[in-house]
């Protein structure tokens, strides 16, 4: 299969392979990802799905957003969503209305949260304990020049074929997109997420108060929904670019397919 | 597989049987304070019941956010309301004279309330969000007296865990427990941005729960039942909203 790609090479920056990758194998495999980082990526992918067909069947009963405190069908909305509802009582100038689903919708929403907050807080806990943050995640210093940046950005924007290292470690690009997805969105879809439920901003005000209302920590939420669901469909991309097969086996058995294996 | 080695299996049996004595210890704990919300069945039971006793731990006191009198939403907004029933429309033509409010269970004088003796206690108000799990949301003031004070006024037994309450709609009922039944900011209103509750915001009555989603603050209430249990009230799941799919709780 032919495998274009718009990864950069790495192919001269070795200091971030590690030990074992960089005399890289030709015949056997090695290993890749670790079980912490293959079972979190696992859970969250499934989480992640439950929670965006769960949130799209949530927001169909009311697919107009708001800022501030309050919204409703009496007052004007900052935007609408061209979709039909599943409430009548909307005005969406579609002549029907769907099925409502909001009930199981909420159910599996909040047991998908609880499931990828409690294994996302076990990775990143853990990642900074096996080393994972600093040897995987977080970019050499050398990696954060402009010039270097540039480099990497050109690369990708010339469909550049991955090098070997590619295979064993992270760009600079990978690494704060997964970086800005771990601890900005992810943060912020939870705490976006919080914010709009009564109770517990009846704990803790300020979570909603500093977000400008009620009203805007829906809005914030989904929009930062939409960031995730663009990284994913990136993310997804990038893999088929890079070799679905290898980098599948990779985050599955742990193990990177050798060169030799992926011609 | 060859890397599975006696040590790890022993240190993974361990593991195992250490984290399910801890989360039968954990369901233990949690049913002794209460924490375990009545749908803790079926395949969502987790998630629920993590939410309630976790809500339940950091919210037992603390008081929905209030607003001032120029953050009342205009127009006042009211969500569709079901077709009434024929009792309540003939109580609406005696202008809601003859509207009662009966409780009994776990108390020590079950009694019978007119809206003129319950506005006969001290009217409180308060401006709070009703929020619907649909999304939208408004900000009014409720005007009535604190579910407490009824409670009190009945006697109720020590041993209460929950409150059932109904609308006048047999088929519409909730259930909450007593932390939020002794909350200062749970009310029986009956008026709304001073006047009184419109029908279509539930007047003559509606229990009303800031702290929870607007699905359970039931309107036109007529009925109170305190009990220790939920399990004899409808499917035993605690209310009529996860008979139809909606959790019990609603603080999220």
């Amino acid at each position: 299969m032919l495998r274009a790609t718009w990864y950069h090479s790495r192919v001269s920056d070795s200091a971030c392979v590690p030990s074992a990758a960089s005399a890289v194998p030709t015949t056997t495999t090695t290993s890749r990802h670790s079980a912490l980082v293959r079972v979190n990526h696992w859970i969250t992918t499934l989480c992640f799905l439950a929670l965006l067909v769960s949130g799209v069947e949530i927001v169909i009963s009311h697919p107009r957003f708001y800022w501030g405190e309050t919204g409703n069908d009496l007052t004007p909305p900052l935007f609408k969503l061209p979709i039909p509802a599943s409430r009548a009582l909307v005005p969406t100038g579609y002549g029907y209305v769907l099925p409502d689903q909001n009930g199981w919708s909420r159910y599996l929403h909040f047991q998908a949260a609880w499931v990828v907050v409690l294994t996302g807080l076990l990775y990143v806990i853990s990642s900074f304990f096996t080393g994972h943050l600093r040897k995987n995640l977080l970019p050499d210093q050398a990696d954060l020049s402009w010039r270097a940046f540039s480099t990497a950005i050109a690369s990708h924007l010339r469909f550049e074929r991955p090098s070997e290292a590619e295979a064993w470690s992270y760009n600079v690009l990978q690494r704060l997109t997964y970086l800005f997805v771990i601890f900005v969105l992810f943060p912020l879809v939870i705490w976006t997420g919080l914010a709009m439920s009564p109770a517990f901003v009846s704990a803790f005000p300020a979570t909603v108060n500093v977000l400008g209302g009620q009203q805007s920590a829906r809005t914030l939420h989904f929009f930062v929904s939409l960031a995730l669901v663009l990284f994913l469909l990136v993310h997804v991309a990038m893999v088929w670019l890079a070799g679905f097969r290898s980098r599948m086996r990779a985050m599955i058995t742990g193990r990177a397919a050798t060169p030799m294996e992926r011609t | 597989m060859s890397r599975l080695s006696r040590r790890k299996l022993i240190t993974t049996g361990f593991a195992a049987t250490a984290s399910a004595l801890g989360l039968g210890v954990a369901a233990r704990i949690a049913q002794r304070y209460g924490l375990v919300p009545p749908d803790h069945g079926g395949i969502y039971g987790l998630g629920e019941t993590l939410t309630y006793a976790s809500q339940r731990l950091l919210t037992r006191h603390s008081l929905a956010r209030e607003f001032s009198r120029s953050q009342i939403s205009k127009p006042p907004f009211a969500n569709e309301i079901p077709p009434l029933n024929e009792a309540f429309k003939r109580l609406q033509a005696g202008g809601f004279a003859d509207w009662r409010l009966s409780v009994n269970g776990m108390v020590a004088q079950p009694g019978s309330f007119s809206l003129d003796q319950l506005k006969r206690y001290p009217s409180q108000s308060q401006i709070t969000m009703l929020q619907c799990e649909e999304g939208w949301s408004y900000i009014a003031e409720w005007i009535g007296v604190p579910l407490s004070q009824i409670l009190q006024a009945v006697a109720i037994l020590p041993q209460a865990r929950y409150i059932v309450y109904y609308s006048i709609d047999p088929d519409w009922w909730e259930s909450i427990d007593m932390a939020d039944a002794l909350h200062p900011q749970t009310f029986l209103a009956y008026g709304m941005n001073g006047d009184e509750l419109p029908v279509g915001n539930g007047g003559p009555l509606r229990l009303r729960l800031p702290r929870q989603l607007g699905y359970k603050s039931v309107k036109y209430i007529t009925h109170l039942t305190v009990t220790d249990s939920l399990k004899g009230f409808g499917k035993g799941l605690g209310s009529a909203s996860p008979e139809a799919g909606y959790a019990w709780y609603a603080g999220i």
